[in-house]
């Protein structure tokens, strides 16, 4: 009576089985490194804990009350925002400009400049961060070199505080301008020919064409690369732990490099682990609110 | 695919002329450190000091070279190499396995996972360093290259199960649906089927994550501690804290640790930038 109905019922039956087989180890993965780990963060953070002792004292929420008015703590997020806007105005459009570039010129000459402006990519932030504390160098630097050149002085970038923050700023937009040309390159591949060439007879210009007609085409991909730029910033750390620690002073701090100096040079596991929570709450809501901002735009 | 742009005559105005010398100006940014790095390699330690940073080596000197490969270099590559290996195989593996059943199968809970899954994406790696330090220390494996596996498997994983349910969504239904009528069960046809529609997928994929692997730094530098346990970027590490000094010796190193990057580059160099952009997705 029920024949088909219980066969679809077996069906799924067998759907739910061989979709818990294949997911089972995806899932397994994610909790042990990843789900678990995160709540033990937070269980961390109420403890005062050296890492080491088997001593923990449980003190509640004192950690996080010390977060909200720890001034390094925000000085260091200050810096995760400033570096978060900078990279997109700055990497976003030059990377742009190249794509564009090496779209209008096309051919042999295209490629020379598509290979050799993607070199950055190829190297590692820890290996970026090395080459460019020597390069930067205040004695036998390569700026240091080029200003006694033209008869100025040494030139200490990542050692003067007024200075760090951009410098830093600068290594990391010669680090990621070479990967927004590829994207954005990637994205120009979807704009058709037709489109250009249709402008073209209606008597636009290059110039004219890229303001009115390819810009607003490419404009959701760049949208895209906004948003994985900022989630980027955000966690920050390789780059700027190797060239400056957060230094001269704090300058250059970053919320990832202060909790790592929390825990791993002054041992202390709790107050560590609240910086890590402060650090992963900031990040989800920036996230979260800049999602829904740019996918409710797209609605209207 | 590559497209051909008619000539307009706009080519020979001012707005053209700035263009190319910006496009010149950033050419040498982009080269110009570069260009430092592997040209003092060259240089013996002295040499630097004496005569600049920008002028030619008295003559190519490959003691730099030689120095950081009996310098213990060549345990630094093996170990990553091991580990690029095995890691790799696990992210394919798992996210594949996982891939399959999001793509193509109707279950209650698949938006719900997958959405969890993708989520994990924006997670930072910092919140999970110290229960993981403590979890491998408790383990006994903390120093090994063990203790890199699990964590590195972790975080790649959200990104690469998006990037291959997507392709897996896009292979046409047809192909699974006469294997099926076949008596070919689903743990089959994964096998037999799915896996190898979805190699191109597996091979950006591949491209994506080795040179994330490649560059890994933040768990290799909590989770080990020896130089012959350690993976590549920490040898810059090492090499410095026993080089500071020595300019040439690690811009020596550094031009190793890119040199397998390079070759990559200059014999898959468009397979090289389509894998390493997978991780663009839109948002």
């Amino acid at each position: 009576m029920n024949g088909t109905h219980d066969l679809a019922h077996r069906r799924q039956r067998s759907i739910n089985i061989a979709a818990t087989v294949f997911l089972l180890p995806v899932s397994l993965i994610m909790i042990v490194f990843i789900f678990y780990p995160i709540v033990h963060t937070f269980q961390y953070s109420t403890l005062s804990w050296n890492g080491i002792s088997p001593e923990k004292t449980f003190i509640g929420m004192a950690n996080w009350v010390k977060l909200l008015k720890d001034g390094n703590f925000w000085f260091a997020f200050r810096n995760n925002i400033v570096i978060m806007i900078l990279s997109i105005v700055i990497q976003i459009p030059i990377g742009l400009a190249e794509a564009t570039f090496i779209e209008f010129v096309g051919g042999k000459k295209s490629v020379a400049c598509k290979v050799l402006w993607f070199i950055p990519m190829l190297m590692s932030s820890v290996a970026i961060g090395f080459l460019f504390t020597y390069a930067l160098a205040a004695n036998g630097g390569m700026v240091s070199t080029i200003s006694n050149f033209f008869g100025g002085g040494n030139i200490d970038l990542l050692g003067n505080k007024n200075t760090a923050l951009l410098t830093v700023i600068m290594v990391i937009a010669w680090q990621f301008i070479p990967f927004y040309m590829v994207y954005c390159m990637a994205a120009y591949t979807g704009i058709s020919t037709d489109v250009y060439e249709a402008s073209l007879i209606d008597g636009a210009t290059k110039g004219q064409y890229f303001w009115k007609i390819a810009l607003p085409l490419l404009m959701p991909s760049i949208k895209s690369a906004a948003i994985l730029s900022m989630v980027g910033s955000l966690k920050y750390f390789d780059l700027i732990y190797v060239m400056t620690n957060g230094g001269p002073g704090t300058t250059t701090e970053l919320m990832a490099t202060y909790m790592y100096k929390k825990v791993f040079s002054e041992y202390n596991m709790g107050y560590g682990s609240a910086v890590a929570g402060g650090m992963f709450i900031l990040i989800t809501a920036i996230a979260l609110v800049t999602m829904r901002l740019i996918n409710g735009k797209e609605e209207d | 695919m590559e497209k051909q742009y008619m000539k307009t005559k706009i080519k020979s105005t001012a707005a053209w002329t700035a263009a190319v010398i910006l496009a010149a100006g950033m050419l040498i940014v982009s080269v110009l450190p570069f260009f430092f790095m592997v040209l003092n390699s060259f240089k013996n330690k002295f040499e630097i000091l004496t005569n600049g940073v920008f002028a030619l080596p008295q003559k190519m000197n490959f003691g730099n070279y030689a120095n950081v490969l009996s310098g213990g270099f060549v345990r630094y590559f093996l170990n990553s190499v091991v580990l690029l290996l095995i890691v790799l195989f696990l992210i394919l593996m798992i996210s594949a396995f996982a891939a399959y059943p999001l793509a193509r199968f109707k279950f209650r809970l698949n938006g719900f996972i997958y959405g969890l899954i993708v989520a994990c994406m924006a997670i930072p790696i910092h919140i999970t360093l110290i229960p993981i330090f403590q979890m491998t220390k408790a383990l006994g494996i903390y120093d090994s290259l063990g203790a890199l596996v699990g964590p590195d498997v972790a975080f790649a994983l959200p990104i690469s199960v998006f990037i291959l349910t997507s392709f897996m969504r896009g292979i046409p239904k047809e192909i699974e649906e006469s294997a099926e009528i076949d008596g070919c069960n689903r743990y089959a046809m994964f096998f037999k089927i799915m896996l190898p529609l979805t190699k191109p997928g597996l091979s950006t994929l591949a491209i994506y994550n080795g040179v994330n692997i490649w560059n890994e730094f933040s768990f290799a530098y909590t989770l080990t501690q020896s130089p012959h346990n350690r993976t590549l970027p920490l040898a810059v590490w090492d090499f410095q804290g026993q080089y500071a000094m020595n300019t040439p010796m690690i811009m020596a190193v550094l031009t190793m640790t890119v040199l397998p990057m390079i070759i990559l580059f200059l014999f898959a160099q468009d397979k090289l930038i389509k894998g390493m952009t997978a991780g663009a997705v839109k948002g």
